[in-house]
């Protein structure tokens, strides 16, 4: 079975040191399989590439930062597939926030407790 | 969907004995159903645990990796934009397998290594130890990521699978069965009440039937006293037959 790759969006600190761990590649028609977030990226384009990167079979899972994901919510709820899998990670200025993560809200209902340990 | 409906059949013995049976498969088909929804939920619970102490422990991960680039970024200078343009083919790939729990497939990713490091040559310059272990830090991040996203998949999965098995037994319990019980109760009234029709029917015609019995009897006996009726001759008290000729 052919091999999926990892995605990343998020700031230039994490896409660079994701890369160096060795997870980028241009497919075909170079395109890359990240997107470095600066200040001036506007939330349209983050968007976009999200919605492509979605769409592409051979991105296995999406790695972004949790301060990203809370600018393009809609599109992450929105998204009900299992494959691909969307991870928040945190970034530098901003820890790991498990009350925003989209997955975990799912199960919000049911156990209240074991968020709170 | 009212509450008031049965399954159109017509009353019989036979249609009696089929709605029993088909009420026995409907609640052991409700029974194995809610068995499977207790499995899947409680590997639900544990693959939640897993995934809130997966997120914690990634939190830290990514804290010392993220340090270790700063670190990096200050003894080897800005390689953001080297590491960004030589970009070509990755080295960590993803496979997807299946797995399966209580009959529900789940996917789950394994990582693997291809092709040659392309970063072997950037720290050459300067900083290259904190750039070897920059490249640790984050190989370790991918995969812990790569079982996390594992996690996530089937934690999904897992959610439909179980509201799926939990709207089939909703359905069997308040709807099928309900409809099967009103259609036995229909038929066993229905039969009861043919039962007591037959009954009253006959006594009818028993009833019928004396009494015209006694009409006859009375009419008989009147046209006796009136002298009317000749009786039939009876063959056993004759005493001489004038058939035979020669006594």
């Amino acid at each position: 079975m052919a091999g999926k790759l990892i995605a990343v969006i998020g700031d230039e600190d994490t896409v660079t040191g994701f890369l160096l761990g060795g997870i980028g590649e241009l497919n075909k028609n170079r395109h890359p399989n990240f997107l470095v977030v600066e200040k001036d990226t506007t939330i349209n384009e983050i968007e976009d590439t999200f919605r492509q990167f979605l769409n592409r079979d051979d991105i296995g899972i999406i790695l972004i930062n949790q301060y990203i994901a809370e600018m393009v919510r809609h599109a992450l709820d929105a998204h009900q597939r299992s494959i691909p899998a969307v991870l928040e990670i945190p970034s530098k200025e901003h820890p790991y926030d498990a009350a925003k993560d989209s997955i975990l809200r799912r199960a919000r209902g049911m156990f209240t407790a074991e968020d709170l340990r | 969907m009212s509450g008031k409906d049965r399954i159109e059949i017509f009353p019989s013995r036979m249609a009696q004995t089929i709605m029993k049976a088909r009420l026995k498969g409907a609640q052991t088909g409700r029974n194995l159903l809610k068995k499977k929804s207790d499995a899947l939920t409680l590997r639900f619970r544990q693959i939640l645990k897993k995934i809130i102490e997966t997120k914690m422990l990634m939190g830290e991960v990514m804290r010392e990796a993220a340090f270790s680039l700063a670190e990096a970024k200050f003894t080897a200078g800005d390689f953001s934009t080297t590491v960004i343009q030589n970009v070509n083919k990755a080295q960590v790939k993803i496979r997807a397998k299946k797995d399966n729990v209580a009959g529900v497939t789940l996917p789950v990713f394994e990582h693997y290594h291809e092709g040659t490091d392309s970063y072997e040559l950037t720290g050459l310059a300067r900083g290259g130890e904190q750039l070897a272990k920059l490249k640790r830090n984050y190989a370790k991040a991918v995969e812990l990521l790569v079982e996390l996203a594992s996690l996530q998949t089937s934690f999904v999965t897992l959610d439909e699978a179980i509201k799926i098995t939990n709207r089939r037994v909703n359905a069997i319990e308040h709807v099928i069965i309900p409809r099967i019980e009103r259609t036995l109760a229909y038929i066993i009234t229905e039969l009861d009440e043919r039962e007591r029709e037959e009954f009253y029917r006959l006594k009818k015609i028993q009833e019928k039937k004396k009494i015209l019995k006694e009409k006859c009897e009375k009419d008989l006996e009147q046209r006796r006293a009136a002298g009317e009726v000749t009786e039939p001759a009876n063959l056993l008290a004759e005493e001489k037959d004038e058939d035979l000729l020669f006594e």
